[in-house]
């Protein structure tokens, strides 16, 4: 994954805030799927089963935030995201859907960053990387915080997870 | 409205087809539309292919998008096609420096089609 540097010297402290920063999260999903799916998102009420996480997309974020956005969803889920975003029946999408998910991470994650104040100046974003596949597991290996919000798209679970180095 | 030859430069492929039907959406007669998925493909395009009308994303692998407009500006044939970014980079240092490095406007990931009329059709004198 490529990442751009940040001067150290000059990134403001931020300070994590999971009861704020949580709704702005959700908040940037939903402003990205109505203005470029044209889909209004809402939360998922229920269990989510992991195994429909087939298809990951991951933003990394470096700076005055670092860490990463990811975004899991079915294999059948992004072909229906790309199929919105293209305009064109999802049967007749191919890897436009990996494409997809990462763009779609990739506007969340700079949604999220420039609702947080001051942050978005001191916060690059890495272009995205996808894994498709559920059988893998993702640590940090400095510590650090969790925003997950799990929503329904398609009548299958979408989530949005924010992990933050401390 | 004469006919457009447009550029656009962004590493994700859905990205480049939607900014193509946004800009047809906002009414401009495209003649033709030539992509590249990032800035140094899509100098080499431009040497072979003339356009009036440059949309290129920031954040992009092997040459990104600001060091793509500086570069731009570096060729006299090439410093006069109006350059917009269309990026999730939206931060104000980033706004500052495109313009500064000759962009002539800029818009915020994710966007409307009346977002791309609104930015690009100005800076075409239209």
């Amino acid at each position: 994954m490529k990442m751009k540097t940040v001067s150290e010297s000059s990134l403001p402290p931020v300070v994590f805030d999971g009861p704020t920063w949580t709704p702005l999260l959700e908040l940037s999903a939903r402003e990205v799927f109505e203005i470029m799916l044209g889909t209004k998102l809402r939360v998922h009420g229920s269990h989510a089963d992991a195994k429909d996480g087939e298809f990951t997309a991951l933003v990394g974020l470096a700076g005055s935030l670092c860490g990463v956005l990811s975004i899991r969803c079915t294999n059948q889920a992004a072909r229906i995201m790309a199929g919105k975003m293209l305009d064109m029946p999802p049967e007749e999408v191919d890897s436009d859907s990996w494409d997809a998910l990462g763009e779609i991470a990739n506007m969340i994650a700079g949604n999220f960053k420039g609702k947080l104040s001051g942050v978005g100046n001191h916060c690059m974003l890495s272009v995205p990387t996808i894994i498709v596949g559920t059988d893998y597991q993702s640590r940090s290996v400095t510590g650090g915080n969790l925003i997950e919000v799990i929503f329904e798209f398609e009548r299958k679970p979408l989530w949005v997870t924010l992990e933050l180095h401390e | 409205m004469s006919q457009i030859r447009a550029l656009i430069v962004d590493d994700s492929s859905v990205m480049r087809k939607i900014v193509e039907r946004s800009l047809r959406q906002a009414g401009l007669d495209l003649s033709s539309v030539i992509e590249a998925g990032n800035g140094a493909d899509a100098l080499g395009l431009l040497d072979a292919h003339p356009v009036d009308l440059i949309l290129s994303d920031i954040n992009m692998p092997v040459m990104d998008g600001l060091e793509f407009v500086r570069q731009i500006q570096a060729v006299e044939k090439l410093r006069s096609i109006p350059v917009v970014m269309i990026t999730t980079e939206g931060s104000e240092s980033n706004v500052v420096q495109a313009l500064s490095l000759g962009a002539k406007g800029y818009i915020r990931k994710p966007f409307t089609p009346d977002q791309v009329k609104e930015h690009v059709l100005p800076v075409l004198g239209l």
